[in-house]
C-alpha cells in the first residue's frame, strides 16, 4: 500500500484552481522532455521496417497494440499481426510456440503484466528454452501516474534473475529504432522496456555519432568530478542535470548503459576505475535489484571502490498523480538529480 | 491415413501389444528409480499407443522432421510414459532405459525439450502446454504446413486459468490443426481432482469455448482410436479436444485397487510382482 495516501485517505482535498493546475495529469502517457525533438512511435516503425527484410518476424499483443506502438506494424503488415486479447499468459506461450516453429515473435504488453502475470510462462516456455522471443513492454518504472497497478518499478529486478534473458532499458527514440534490428539479430530471448508515443530524441543531441549497440555502455559526455552510470530515460535526466551542474563548475560524465544484462562490466570498470570521481547510478526502477546494485556488485567484485551513490525509486508502492510531480517526489526529475549529486559532493 | 498408420497396418504388432509394451517399459523404469509416476503411465498407455501407432505422423529416424505432427507433453511428470512410447517407436534407444532419472541421462524425471529427442517442449509447470500449442498451431498455419499439434494434458491442469486463456485463443483463431488430449484420471497431488477444483461438466465447458468435444474411455483402445480418427476428420472450424477417462495403474490390478493418489507408492518388492501380473495379461 502507499503509506502516505493511506494515512490521508479520509482527509478532504481542495480543488486546485484552473489557473494553478499543472499542464499535465496522470492521463498523459508520453514522457515529458523539454527542449528535445520527438519521434512518433519509433518502435512500431522500426519493427515494420525490420519485418520487410525478415519474413520470420511476427507481432503479438495482449490488447495493447495501440499503447505499445505495435499498431504501426499491424497496419503495415496485418497478416503478420496477432491480437491475442487480454491474456498475457497465452500471449507469451503462443509467442514461444511460434518461435518453436521458426518465427521471430515480438510480443508486447505493459511491463507490469509481463513481469508479474506472465513471469512463469516467460521463464519456462521462453527463457529456459532460450527461444528468440522479444518481449517489448511499455510503461516501464515510473512512467505513468496510475499507481502501482501500472507502475513496473521492479521489472528489471525480476528479469535480471532469469538466466538467458537479455534486458534492455532504452533512453530515447534513437535507442529504440537502433535496437530493433539488433534484437532481430540476437539469437536469444529479450526483455526490453519501451517508451511509446512521442518519444524524445536525446542521445544524438549530446553525442551526434551515437548509435545503440546491444551489450555496450557508451560514454555520452565527459566530466571530471562525477561519473553517472545511467539507463533508460534517466540518461536523459542525467545529461540535463550535467548541463545544469556544469554551470556550477561541476563536471559530470554520463555513461549510458541501455543493456542491463549482460552488463558491460569492462566499460563500467574502466570508467569507474578512473580515480577521484564520485560514481552515481541512475535508474527508473526500485533501487532493489536494478542497475545500481548490478554496478555496485561489479565494482566490489573487481576491487574498484570509488565513492558510490544510487539514484532510483524507493522500495515502496508509489503514489498516483501527475508524472512531473511524481518524478520530483521520487528524485527522478532533472532538478532532483542535480540536487542529489550536489549534496553528495 | 498417416505415414505411421500405414506402417502400423503393415506391422503384425497389435495396438494392444504396443500398450502392453509401454506399460512394461514404464514399470522397468520405475523399478530403476524405485519410484515414479507409474500410476499415470499405466493409465495413459493406451492413449499413447494409439497416438504413436495409429494417429501421429512422424519419422523415428528424424524426430525433428518438419512434416511431423507435434506432440506436446504439458504434464512433464508423465515423462516416464512418453519415454516408454518413444522407445517403443524407435525414437529413443531401448538400451538407455535403465538410465531413467540418473545423472547424465537423456530421460530426466520431468520432461524437458533440451534433453530428449522427441520431447517437443519443457512441461511440468502445469498449464503451459496448451498455450504453446496454440502458438505452434498458428505457426504451422502461417507456414501452410498441414501437420497437427497435439497437447497432452491432465485434468489437474484444468484448474490453471492459463488453460482457459489458451482454449479461448485456440477457438478464436479457428485452429482446426490443434487437438488437445485430456487425461481425466481424477487424481491430483492432494486427492481427487473433482474434489480439489471441479472442472465438470467438462465437455460442456470445452464446447462452450468453441471446441469439438469427445469424451471416451481412455482405456478402451478401440474407442480411443475412433476418437483420434473423429478428431482429425471432424467437420468443425476450430480446435478439437478428446477427454479420456482413464484408470490410474491400469493393467496391474493390485495397484489399481490401492488407495491411489498422484504419486503411487510401490514397495521395493512390488515392482517384480507388478511385472509378473502384467506378464500374465500379455497380448498377442
Amino acid at each position: 500500500m502507499t503509506m502516505n495516501s493511506l494515512a490521508r485517505k479520509h482527509e478532504p482535498r481542495r480543488v486546485i484552481p484552473k489557473e494553478e493546475r499543472a499542464a499535465t495529469s496522470a492521463m498523459i502517457a508520453s514522457l515529458a522532455a523539454e527542449g528535445y525533438d520527438t519521434v512518433s512511435a519509433p518502435f512500431g516503425h522500426a519493427l515494420a521496417e525490420a519485418a520487410r527484410k525478415d519474413d520470420r518476424i511476427v507481432g503479438l499483443t495482449a490488447d495493447l497494440g495501440k499503447y505499445t506502438d505495435l499498431h504501426i506494424f499491424a497496419q503495415a503488415m496485418p497478416e503478420r499481426f496477432y491480437q491475442m486479447g487480454m491474456a498475457e499468459q497465452v500471449l507469451v506461450s503462443a509467442a514461444a510456440g511460434m518461435a518453436r516453429e521458426g518465427f521471430l515473435p515480438f510480443a508486447t504488453t505493459y511491463a507490469v503484466f509481463a513481469a508479474r502475470r506472465a513471469y512463469d510462462f516467460i521463464a519456462m516456455a521462453i527463457a529456459e528454452e532460450n527461444l528468440p522471443v522479444k518481449i517489448v513492454c511499455a510503461l516501464p518504472g515510473l512512467t505513468t501516474g496510475y499507481g502501482p497497478s501500472h507502475q513496473a518499478t521492479e521489472d528489471l529486478a525480476i528479469f535480471r534473475g532469469l538466466p538467458n534473458m537479455t534486458i534492455i532499458d532504452p533512453c530515447d527514440a534513437c535507442d529504440i529504432a537502433g535496437m530493433v534490428p539488433q534484437l532481430v539479430a540476437h539469437p536469444g530471448p529479450v526483455y526490453s522496456r519501451l517508451l511509446r508515443g512521442k518519444v524524445p530524441s536525446v542521445l544524438t543531441r549530446h553525442k551526434p555519432d551515437y548509435k545503440f549497440q546491444l551489450g555496450k555502455a557508451q560514454l555520452i559526455r565527459e566530466g571530471a568530478d562525477v561519473l553517472v552510470v545511467s539507463t533508460g530515460f534517466m540518461t536523459m535526466r542525467a545529461l540535463d542535470a550535467a548541463v545544469a551542474l556544469e554551470r556550477d563548475g561541476i563536471g559530470v560524465a554520463v555513461l549510458h548503459c541501455p543493456t542491463i544484462k549482460p552488463l558491460d562490466t569492462a566499460t563500467i570498470l574502466a570508467e569507474a576505475g578512473k580515480s577521484g570521481r564520485l560514481v552515481v547510478t541512475a535508474e527508473n526502477h526500485t533501487k532493489v535489484g536494478g542497475l545500481g546494485e548490478a554496478v555496485a556488485g561489479t565494482l566490489l567484485s573487481n576491487g574498484v571502490t570509488p565513492s558510490f551513490r544510487m539514484i532510483g525509486l524507493p522500495d515502496d508502492f508509489l503514489e498516483a498523480g501527475a508524472l512531473p510531480t511524481l518524478h520530483d517526489m521520487y528524485g527522478l526529475s532533472v532538478a532532483k538529480v542535480a540536487e542529489q549529486i550536489r549534496g553528495w559532493l | 491415413m498417416t505415414e505411421q498408420s500405414r506402417v502400423a497396418a503393415l506391422s503384425n504388432v497389435s495396438l494392444e501389444r504396443r500398450a502392453w509394451n509401454i506399460r512394461r517399459k514404464a514399470l522397468l523404469m520405475g523399478e530403476v528409480q524405485g519410484q515414479g509416476y507409474i500410476g499415470q503411465a499405466l493409465g495413459i498407455a493406451d492413449v499413447l499407443a494409439a497416438s504413436y501407432f495409429h494417429a501421429l505422423d512422424y519419422r523415428a529416424e528424424d524426430p525433428e522432421w518438419e512434416g511431423r505432427d507435434r506432440y506436446l507433453l504439458s504434464i512433464g511428470h508423465y515423462a516416464i510414459a512418453l519415454y516408454a512410447v518413444l522407445m517403443e517407436a524407435g525414437i529413443l534407444p531401448e538400451e538407455e532405459l535403465e538410465t531413467y532419472g540418473m545423472d547424465d541421462s537423456r530421460m530426466p524425471m520431468s520432461g524437458m525439450a533440451s534433453y530428449t529427442p522427441g520431447m517437443e517442449i519443457t512441461g511440468g509447470s502445469l498449464g503451459q502446454g496448451l498455450g504453446i500449442a496454440v502458438g505452434m498451431a498458428l505457426g504451422l498455419k502461417r507456414k501452410r504446413n498441414p501437420a497437427f499439434v497435439y497437447n497432452l494434458m491432465s485434468d489437474g491442469e484444468l484448474g490453471e486459468g492459463s488453460t482457459w486463456e489458451a482454449a479461448m485463443s485456440g477457438a478464436h483463431h479457428k485452429l482446426d490443426n490443434l487437438i488437445c488430449l485430456v487425461d481425466f484420471n481424477d487424481q491430483q497431488a492432494d486427492g481427487k481432482s473433482t474434489e480439489m477444483l471441479c472442472s465438470e461438466p467438462l465437455g460442456d465447458k470445452w464446447a462452450a469455448f468453441g471446441w469439438h468435444v469427445q469424451r471416451v474411455d481412455g482405456n478402451d483402445l478401440a474407442a480411443v482410436v475412433e476418437a483420434f480418427d473423429a478428431a482429425r476428420a471432424a467437420d468443425h472450424v476450430g480446435p478439437r479436444v478428446i477427454i479420456f477417462d482413464t484408470t490410474m495403474c491400469k493393467g496391474v490390478p493390485f495397484l489399481e485397487a490401492r488407495e491411489i493418489t498422484h504419486f503411487v507408492r510401490v514397495e521395493a518388492d512390488e515392482w517384480s510382482k507388478a511385472l509378473a501380473v502384467l506378464d500374465e495379461g500379455k497380448p498377442a
